[in-house]
């Protein structure tokens, strides 16, 4: 089994913006950041407990691409899956990469 | 048990009692008030005649005080502690508070018992009677008091002279160089200045109306109504009736504690005579007021006379005068141009300073009054010109709210103590700023220099308030988020700018909140233009115009519901809320609520929510006018219209105001001649009444006043401010924003009412625009890879016969 999972046409993604992936029946939220690149990390909001972070604003904090949760605004560094706003909470990251007009997420995710 | 009477009910008698009760004083106190209404707040007098209703100015009722309203202390009993009521009775005391106030002084010339007087509410609604029939006044006296009743009868419609005995006007404040410069100002704005004058009689026509005022060298004014604004004389007129000191020149003596020569009495505010002075400034009266208090609950605290310096703004000209008008030494600045005069006064040895008068420009008021008496923080000329002092460190006994004695290190102590962090809690916490209002700079800079953040920065990528980036995108035809944050902002933005920048991009240009880039930008509700609930469904609140809705479409909503499985509640909007959409269903429902003709509505964006209605005229008996018409065509009108924050309005049909009209940001109420427009309600966490702004409008002025209203709260605003927020902040307060609006003082009404009309006619239903764009269409997805899925997340139990959210991790 390939550690790669094809989720959407790159074209799909709008500048800025999120959207949630199943890969593996785990829900991945996949970001264009502002330089073009793919960035994913997990969408469950463990503030909320609530399946929503793809939901959110992407932006930046210094020169890290964020995102902040749509339900109570603490922010996210899309590197990292810290959370800026408290850093003893940390989301789960994914690799991803574009191949042939195709964004890939890598199935193993960082710290769990 | 002690029975304190207080005789006299306004602003100063109000603070004893609320302060004795603030205090736990648990004895009898009765206040006994010839005015039928409670004390209110005089500094604030003339806003009644621009809509400010009687309850806003009321002070709220001390509960624990007997309040006497409408009748009159004729008399006081000193050996049997008693006194007598013009309705017969008596009261009896131990201690006896007189706040009585002062009368203002109508010189007894021939004719005077035709002029008005400009104190209480009874006297503006007389004048405003009076005025109806006039096409021309006189206010006698070019003081304060005089310029403030000058431009009360100007707002009247009248054309307004002011004799002034002083060779310049405000003579009290201002020395001949800044009257000169004050003239113009005044002359400019349309009224006729007689400096130098006085009266000689009220001249009378033969139907016994005022028909001018003739002065001592015979010219004569013509004019048929006359205000006397001439000096205030103390009410001491219980006191000499029972033989207590007084004055020569009118007011009860009393000693530092507040007491007269019977020390069962007290005397405080206008009609006290302290240390040889009466104070006519409702700051040193609180404070007497407090003093009072203070001893009659056995303490020992003195009034030690007080800061009579004024800052105000009359007719747009700023007027500010502090400590003394001498010194040894003066630094003068004038500019004839900018109508601009600014002067200090300065010790011999050139090292303190002692005063200073500022006409045109009063900025040096709040950063240099404090240090009258301490050493000059900077040279004289800097502070003067080159607006230095910005940083100056106020030392610790230097006072900042003279209306309330509030001194910079007290301010100081409570924003470390208690954790202020911004105007409103310090204003809550030391009174500091709750009255005149002139030292709110000055309060912000305290915060500041305590290391509080109060920036009007957006957030770390503009530097500019909404406000600023709303003129910077109008004025350089800015078209996206990318445009603006390369040449204004920096790095890539954020949920606070992002979302701000939407709603000013929406409100400058039409089109699609989900078009091109500016999808990007909004937060998750607009982004799926649906309210987001806790476990990332969404909730869907149709629009019912006005609450009117017929049965079939009642039952639409509920087959909506029922075939969605949603939760269904009947929210405070007049409005059904359907709750528990997941995204891929929410497109689904738009379409079957298009079909029958409904679009779905803003329960999230800033934008138009409901106009509520009551039943009106055309069922209820007491309605006047058709409120549910109204606002529907209110709602229709707005509805899209997106803002600072959100917007609530409501019609009531009558008075009686089923509707809470004035619970909203723009509210109406039917009267018999049309509709009253009441601004700047609120509901939420800072309960706030809206203010009157104008009064029996027809349907098209009315529509014409909000159109405007709404146009300039959105482009002066500052982000998620309501507009009850948005009047107190915006200086000049709701009278600025009427002189803008009704009399277009800044020139902008042409430009705010073609604004409206490019929103009412690019108006489009923006849910039915999603499902007819495939594109757009495609975003409604739970996973981008398995568009057919639903959200295993998302799980319901049941509760009442409704489904509610059950969280799973
Ligand atoms: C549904 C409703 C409660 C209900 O079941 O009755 C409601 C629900 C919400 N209110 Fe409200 N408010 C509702 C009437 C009110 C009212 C009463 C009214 O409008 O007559 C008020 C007080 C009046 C006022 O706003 O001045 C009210 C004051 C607030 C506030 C505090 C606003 C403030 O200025 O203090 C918020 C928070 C905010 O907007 O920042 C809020 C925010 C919210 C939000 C949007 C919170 C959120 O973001 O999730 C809720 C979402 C509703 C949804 O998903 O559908 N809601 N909310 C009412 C919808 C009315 C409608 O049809 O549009
Ligand atoms: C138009 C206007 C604008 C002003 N602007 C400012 C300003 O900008 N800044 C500022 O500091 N000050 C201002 N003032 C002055 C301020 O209002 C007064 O200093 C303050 O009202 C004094 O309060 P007081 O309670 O001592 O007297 P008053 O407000 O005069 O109240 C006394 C009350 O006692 C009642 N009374 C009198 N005799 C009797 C009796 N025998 N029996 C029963 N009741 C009696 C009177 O009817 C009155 O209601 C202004 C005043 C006016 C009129
Ligand atoms: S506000 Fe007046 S018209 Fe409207 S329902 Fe109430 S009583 Fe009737
Ligand atoms: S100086 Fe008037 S409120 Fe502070």
């Amino acid at each position: 089994m390939s550690s790669w999972v094809p989720v959407c046409d790159y074209g799909l993604l709008l500048p800025e913006r999120g959207v949630c992936a199943l890969v593996d029946g785990r829900q991945v939220a996949v970001f264009r950041v502002f330089d073009g690149s793919v960035r994913a990390i997990g969408n469950l909001d463990p503030f909320s407990g609530a399946q929503v972070l793809s939901r959110g604003i992407v932006g930046s904090r210094e020169d890290e691409p964020t995102v902040a949760s749509p339900l109570h605004k603490q922010v996210f560094s899309l590197v990292t899956g810290v959370c800026l706003d408290q850093p003893e909470v940390v989301v789960p990251t994914y690799a991803t990469r574009v191949c042939g007009g195709r964004v890939e997420v890598r199935r193993d995710c960082s710290g769990l | 048990m002690t029975r304190i009477v207080v005789a006299g009910y306004g602003p100063t008698a109000h603070r004893f009692v609320e302060t004795l009760l603030e205090r736990g004083f648990g004895g009898r106190i009765t206040v006994i008030g010839e005015e039928p209404r409670p004390a209110y707040d005089r500094v604030a007098l003339t806003s009644y005649l621009s809509g400010t209703g009687v309850e806003e100015l009321s002070y709220p009722a001390p509960a624990g005080a007997v309040t006497r309203l409408g009748v009159r202390v004729t008399g006081i009993d000193r050996a049997g502690r008693t006194v007598t009521l013009a309705d017969g009775s008596a009261e009896p005391y131990d201690v006896l508070v007189l706040a009585t106030g002062s009368a203002p002084f109508v010189p007894p010339v021939p004719g005077a018992e035709h002029a008005f007087v400009y104190r209480t509410i009874d006297d503006l609604d007389a004048i405003r009677t009076a005025a109806k029939d006039a096409t021309e006044g006189v206010v006698v006296g070019g003081g304060l008091l005089g310029l403030e009743a000058a431009d009360a009868l100007r707002g009247l419609g009248l054309r307004t002279h002011i004799v002034e005995m002083g060779p310049w006007l405000m003579p009290r404040q201002v020395d001949e160089g800044g009257g000169a410069v004050l003239r113009r100002h005044i002359e400019a704005l349309g009224l006729s200045v007689h400096t130098g004058a006085g009266v000689q009689e009220i001249v009378t026509g033969e139907a016994g109306g005022v028909t001018g005022l003739r002065e001592p060298d015979g010219t004569l004014i013509d004019a048929q109504l006359v205000v006397f604004s001439a000096g205030i004389r103390p009410r001491d007129e219980l006191a000499r009736g029972c033989g207590l000191e007084v004055g020569e020149r009118g007011g009860v003596v009393v000693d530092a504690g507040m007491r007269t020569s019977d020390p069962a009495i007290y005397a405080i505010g206008e009609c006290a005579l302290a240390g040889g002075l009466v104070y006519g400034l409702a700051g040193p009266c609180f404070t007497m007021a407090e003093v009072a208090a203070d001893r009659v609950l056995g303490g020992a605290a003195t009034f030690d006379g007080a800061d009579l310096s004024t800052r105000l703004k009359l007719l747009g000209v700023e007027v500010a005068q502090f400590g003394a008008m001498e010194g040894a030494l003066d630094v003068t600045y004038t500019d004839p141009v900018g109508g601009v005069y600014k002067r200090l006064f300065i010790s011999d040895d050139a090292r303190t300073l002692l005063g200073g008068i500022c006409v045109g420009d009063a900025s040096p008021y709040g950063t240099l009054r404090p240090f009258v008496g301490k050493p000059l923080p900077a040279p004289p000329s800097d502070l003067l010109f080159s607006g230095a002092g910005a940083d100056l460190e106020l030392p610790g006994d230097a006072q900042v709210c003279s209306c309330n004695n509030v001194s910079a290190g007290r301010i100081r102590t409570a924003i470390a103590d208690e954790g202020l962090t911004d105007v409103a809690g310090v204003k809550t916490c030391t009174r500091a700023g709750s009255a005149c209002g002139s030292c709110v700079p000055m309060l912000r800079r305290l915060l500041e220099t305590s290391g509080v953040e109060l920036g009007t920065a957006l957030c770390e990528h503009f530097a500019h308030s909404r406000a600023e980036l709303f003129d910077i995108v109008r004025v350089r035809g800015i078209g996206t988020f990318s445009e603006l944050i390369a040449a204004h902002g920096r790095g890539r933005g954020c949920d606070v700018c992002k979302p701000a920048v939407a709603s000013i991009l929406a409100s400058l240009h039409n089109g699609h909140v989900l078009d091109g880039e500016r999808a990007a930008l909004q937060d998750t509700n607009d982004h799926f233009l649906a309210n987001i609930q806790k476990n990332g469904t969404y909730s869907v609140v149709p629009r019912v115009p006005g609450g009117e809705i017929t049965p079939d479409r009642l039952i639409v909503l509920g087959e909506v519901a029922r075939d969605f499985g949603l939760y269904t509640k009947i929210t405070g909007g007049q409005r059904i809320d359907l709750l528990g959409a997941r995204v891929e269903q929410l497109p689904e429902i738009w379409r079957r609520l298009v079909e029958a003709g409904f679009e779905s509505g803003h329960a999230y964006g800033k934008a138009l929510r409901t106009v509520k209605s009551c039943v009106g005229s055309t069922w209820c008996r007491y309605g006047v006018q058709d409120s549910v018409g109204l606002a529907i065509a209110l709602e229709l009108r707005y509805r899209g219209l997106r803002a600072p924050h959100k917007l609530k309005s409501a019609v009531s049909g009558c008075a009686r105001e089923c509707a809470e009209a004035r619970s909203k940001d723009f509210g109406i109420i039917a009267t018999e001649q049309g509709w009253n427009l009441y601004v700047g309600g609120n509901g939420g966490f800072r309960p706030r009444h809206a203010d009157l702004f104008a009064a029996d409008l027809t349907t098209g002025e009315l529509v014409t006043t909000i159109d405007r209203f709404l146009m300039y709260y959105i482009r002066t605003a500052d982000r998620l401010q309501r507009t009850a927020a948005w009047i107190e902040s915006i200086e000049g307060g709701l009278e600025h924003v009427r002189q803008v609006i009704v009399h277009d003082s800044l020139g902008l009404c042409a430009e705010l009412d073609e604004r409206m009309r490019q929103h009412v006619a690019g108006y489009e239903d923006e849910w039915r625009a999603t499902i007819e764009d495939p594109e757009k269409l495609s975003r409604f997805v739970s996973f981008v890879n398995a568009p057919g899925v639903p959200d295993p997340s998302i799980v319901f139990e049941r509760e009442r016969d409704q489904i509610k959210p059950a969280v799973v991790r």
